[in-house]
């Protein structure tokens, strides 16, 4: 029988694979393992420096993309150009800010050939960082509560509500619990220059960090979920480690968040178990995370089950997966030449 | 009290709570006491072979056991 994958092409953002690293390395990873050597794998990029870039073993050719701000004509324009090259079978986008205008575009980019599984612009508003706790309510989730900041003045409402230590947070990326008025002030001001207004000031809930990988239907299920326990967290609050863990708990919020939202596509639940065992939602991520290959290692592939519905195939629920799943995260030095550096600074290609 | 049906343990007194990702590291004899409360032992049975393996009094065994159990408890690693 054929193989209708063997001549695969798709193309994935998020090739930052630093220290605050997007999902992107990860998603290839784990479409690598399952399609092989028929894949061919499209790097779109923002900027030159990030890492997935110079893998060439990871990534055949990477494109660079213009920001999110110069919108959806640009973006259009950019893809349909790649796509006369590449002749696209899938995008697969990974960051939470380009995800509006790839939403937007999916129906041109369908007409183009290329496929996506994308949640809808109300999906996507529905768990952004401002309208969270409004959801929660809405649907009997435990959400910490917050104000939104647009001055500094509202930092004085936020403490007095929450007292310390509180977290700042800005509208898409990047977090700062912090300890006393000086480090919030400071915190809403990096938050400020990087992402604008509102930043949201969150009640501090202490316990144990949790996260759930999983990828919706869209019609109110889950088709993967796996939960993993954070066991080294970096200064900017990312899981250098973990593991993963199995609770019916955890299983049932995932499920009841698929029901509440019909979630199309990848997200990741990040929760705080407090002593009383409360599962506090502290953000819905629209998207896969960084950690992502551990759905593979604990027996979900996810990319791979996104990518495969995407293009048409019908895939069953998966029932069950190993707890006791660790990664650990390793830097690595890898070495490139300064011609590429400048191939793809200056020609937008590598 | 029953041990936790999901909790690992293995050999070497390692214990894996798969629920929460809690591990924790015991010694020879905290994994021999593991292995014989998953395997169904009761209290009664496992003081017995205690007490005819080791010399140990009774009511030293009863507080070490209770110790014991204070420390499962702690750790969440008990059916409520």
């Amino acid at each position: 029988m054929a193989n209708k994958y063997a001549n695969l092409c798709i193309a994935v953002t998020g090739l930052n694979a630093n220290d605050n690293p997007g999902p992107g390395m990860a998603v290839i990873r784990c479409l690598k393992e399952c399609f092989r050597d028929g894949l061919r794998i499209i790097g779109l990029s923002y900027e030159s420096l990030e890492p997935g870039i110079y893998l060439r073993d990871q990534v055949n050719k990477t494109y660079q993309l213009p920001y999110p701000t110069e919108g959806t004509a640009a973006l259009v324009e950019r893809l349909a150009y790649i796509n006369g090259q590449e002749k696209l079978d899938l995008i697969i986008p990974n960051f939470d800010s380009e995800l509006f205008n790839f939403i937007k575009i999916a129906p041109q980019l369908q007409q183009m050939g290329i496929a996506t599984y994308l949640p809808t612009h109300q999906q996507l508003a529905l768990r952004d960082k401002v309208n969270l706790k409004n959801f929660g309510t809405k649907n009997g989730f435990y959400v910490p509560a917050d104000h939104k900041l647009y001055t500094t003045d509202d930092i004085k409402k936020a403490a007095d509500e929450f007292n310390f230590p509180m977290v700042i947070k800005g509208k898409f990326y990047d977090a700062y619990v912090v300890y006393t008025m000086d480090q919030a002030l400071k915190a809403f001001h990096q938050l400020y220059a990087a992402w604008g207004v509102p930043i949201i000031a969150q009640q501090y809930i202490k316990g144990n960090e949790i996260n759930i990988s999983a990828l919706g239907d869209g019609n109110g299920y889950n088709i993967s979920l796996v939960a993993m326990r954070k066991l080294y967290i970096t200064d900017k609050g990312k899981a250098w480690a973990g593991v993963t863990i199995k609770d019916d708990k955890l299983t049932q919020l995932a499920d009841n968040f698929a029901r509440a939202s019909n979630w199309k596509g990848g997200y990741e639940i990040e929760v705080m178990s407090d002593a009383e065992g409360h599962l506090y939602i502290l953000e819905i991520n629209p998207r896969f995370p960084a950690w992502v290959y551990l759905t593979a290692a604990a027996g979900q592939n996810q990319p791979v089950a996104l990518a495969k519905i995407a293009m048409g195939e019908g895939v069953e629920p998966y029932a069950d997966y190993q707890a006791g799943k660790l990664f650990v995260r390793y830097s690595w030095d890898h070495i490139a030449d300064i011609a590429d550096f400048q191939q793809i600074s200056a020609f937008g290609e590598l | 009290m029953k041990l936790k049906s999901n909790i690992a343990t293995s050999e070497n007194g390692f214990i894996f709570n798969p629920a929460t990702g809690d591990s924790f590291s015991g010694n020879g004899m905290a994994a021999q006491l593991l292995e014989a409360m998953k395997s169904g032992k009761t209290e009664d049975d496992i003081k017995q072979d205690i007490l005819s393996r080791y010399e140990v009094s009774e009511s030293q065994l009863n507080s070490d056991w209770d110790n014991w159990m204070l420390q499962l408890k702690e750790a969440n690693l008990l059916e409520i």
